[in-house]
């Protein structure tokens, strides 16, 4: 088994309403209760906007802190989900399946999801 | 035996280097391992086979060879436990060589090479490299990039195979289709590029197109159901059979309605067009098999007036609700200028957004000029001429221009 980090990019801005993002809630917390029976789930967890970010790095021997996140642009990481998968294949249909949850009714695209490896999963 | 030359073995290393890396990749548990064994034997192959010849299974031997490489080398470095155990698993995995083990391995490598979490131009180089047995050299000098590149391309995409766990699995039947078009699509895409090669001197770059139609047959062997894969290498086939008709003894493009349809390839039309009947029995159609059919209409003319152009309409109609691409609307567009005249092609072209695809000015400026609109027609070429990267095309379109004798206009820039 190889753990993944499925991460959800989301446009900076005000969120949907509750009323459009209540299915996506519903259809995503059915997929984590299905993880879970599987013994596939690790963790998942939603993030405050990117502008409440701070980025620390030491710099000529001082801590430098900066406001906001660490790369600029209009989509940030929104959320995360850790879980465990036998190959790649089977970690992207369980992303296909986040990716198809993460799409708002009457759009085309909706919002991308990065599937990446750990290390020693 | 016939002793062997330095040829000989470059020329197995090509055939079997795949198959080879394929099987050892099942027993070595990694990609790289599996190439340094597989080298290693065709290292001991230079020297051996010069004096003994060719031994009578090249594949076995190479294979067999490589695993007791990989033994020694394992013997050599080990110290640790795991190393041991690595050995011993070698050497009692089981040593049949059987063909339908050897192409469920090949066809896994297949699809892990073209695996579409991979990005196109490393599916191409992968595929290249582990089934076509290319040099790093070879697929660099082919594309034109610098070979510490594609190096570098392709050592990432085997560490992204490794890392992401990107499995060796022949898809299921649900799969298959899916995963089966960007396999099709890479080796499409390599005869592609030997066709009209995207830059320089050359027309054609025919070791690409010769490589292609050798994978197609690969992939002939190891999926010999699925009627996509028998049209790809029906429409490779018929398009390859006009190779030598396609330029001139100056290496000048020769088009279609020119080409002196008796030097055709009689072997690669038949070929051709006895798979694509086979889809016709079939009656499963897609992409790759209308384009082959649209092709075997060329092939069946015996001159350009000859031709089935409502045939070929009918196939379009067909290839366009299957796959509606600009591109496939703009070659349906110079079949309708056939059937129904140069002004109905035109209206057809006119509407489509190619702007920066040369064909699409290229056609336009034929219609244009058929249409006695010559300015027009000489504009659409210079525009034409200016988006090909082909020298050879570039030359083409600026004959034509220049038959038309009006002087350029000047353009604002």
């Amino acid at each position: 088994m190889t753990q993944y980090l499925l991460s959800i990019y989301q446009p900076d801005g005000v969120p949907p309403s509750p009323e459009k993002l209540g299915p996506v809630m519903k259809t995503i917390g059915a997929m984590i209760e299905e993880l879970k029976a599987k013994q596939l789930f690790v963790f998942n967890g939603g993030l405050h906007p990117a502008d409440a970010a701070t980025v620390v790095r030491r710099d000529h021997g001082q801590i430098v802190m900066t406001d906001g996140p660490y790369a600029e642009g209009k989509e940030h990481v929104g959320g995360l989900m850790v879980i465990k998968a036998a190959d790649l294949d089977a970690a992207l249909k369980w992303a296909s399946r986040l990716a198809d949850a993460l799409i708002l009714d009457g759009m085309d695209r909706g919002l991308g999801v990065e599937v990446r490896p750990f290390h020693h999963g | 035996m016939s002793r062997a030359t330095a040829d000989e073995v470059a020329r197995v290393f090509r055939e079997e280097y795949g198959r080879a890396v394929a099987v050892l990749r099942r027993h070595l548990g990694d990609l790289d391992l599996a190439e340094e064994a597989v080298q290693d034997a065709f290292s001991v192959a230079l020297e051996r086979w010069p004096v003994t010849g060719v031994p009578p299974s090249p594949a076995g031997w190479i294979i067999t060879t490589a695993r007791r490489r990989a033994i020694d080398r394992y013997r050599r470095e080990s110290r640790r436990d795991e190393y041991h155990a690595a050995a011993a698993a070698l050497m009692t995995s089981d040593e049949s060589l059987e063909d339908e083990v050897v192409s469920d391995e090949r066809l896994r490598l297949i699809f892990t090479c073209c695996h579409p979490a991979l990005a196109p131009n490393v599916r191409v180089a992968l595929t290249l490299r582990l089934l076509g047995g290319l040099t790093t050299a070879e697929i660099a000098r082919a594309f034109l990039v610098p070979e510490p590149t594609l190096a570098q391309r392709l050592v990432r995409a085997k560490t992204k195979i490794h890392a992401a766990n990107i499995p060796y699995r022949i898809p299921d039947a649900s799969e298959l289709p899916d995963r089966l078009q960007p396999v099709l699509a890479v080796v499409y895409l390599i005869f592609n590029e030997g066709h009209t090669a995207s830059t320089g001197g050359a027309l054609m770059r025919v070791d690409l197109c010769v490589e292609a139609i050798r994978l197609g047959r690969v992939l002939l062997d190891l999926l010999p159901d699925e009627p996509e894969v028998w049209g790809l290498l029906a429409l490779m086939l018929l398009v390859d059979s006009r190779r030598e008709t396609r330029t001139d003894g100056d290496g000048d493009f020769v088009p279609l309605y020119q080409q002196d349809r008796q030097r055709w390839n009689r072997a690669r039309i038949d070929e051709g067009q006895s798979l694509v009947r086979r889809c016709l029995a079939r009656n499963r159609p897609g992409p790759y098999q209308l384009q082959a059919a649209i092709q075997a209409v060329h092939s069946d003319a015996v001159s350009g007036a000859d031709t089935d152009w409502r045939q070929i309409v009918a196939l379009y109609d067909q290839l366009l609700a299957v796959s509606p691409t600009p591109i496939v609307a703009l070659n349906r567009a110079v079949a309708i200028a056939e059937v129904d005249g140069p002004a109905a092609g035109l209206a057809l072209v006119d509407v489509l957004d190619l702007p920066h695809y040369y064909l699409s000015h290229a056609i336009r400026a034929d219609l244009l000029r058929r249409l006695g609109r010559t300015r027009e027609a000489v504009d659409a070429y210079g525009e034409a001429a200016g988006l090909t990267e082909n020298a050879r095309e570039r030359a083409f379109l600026e004959r034509q221009r220049s038959a038309l004798g009006l002087p350029v206009a000047p353009r604002d820039r």
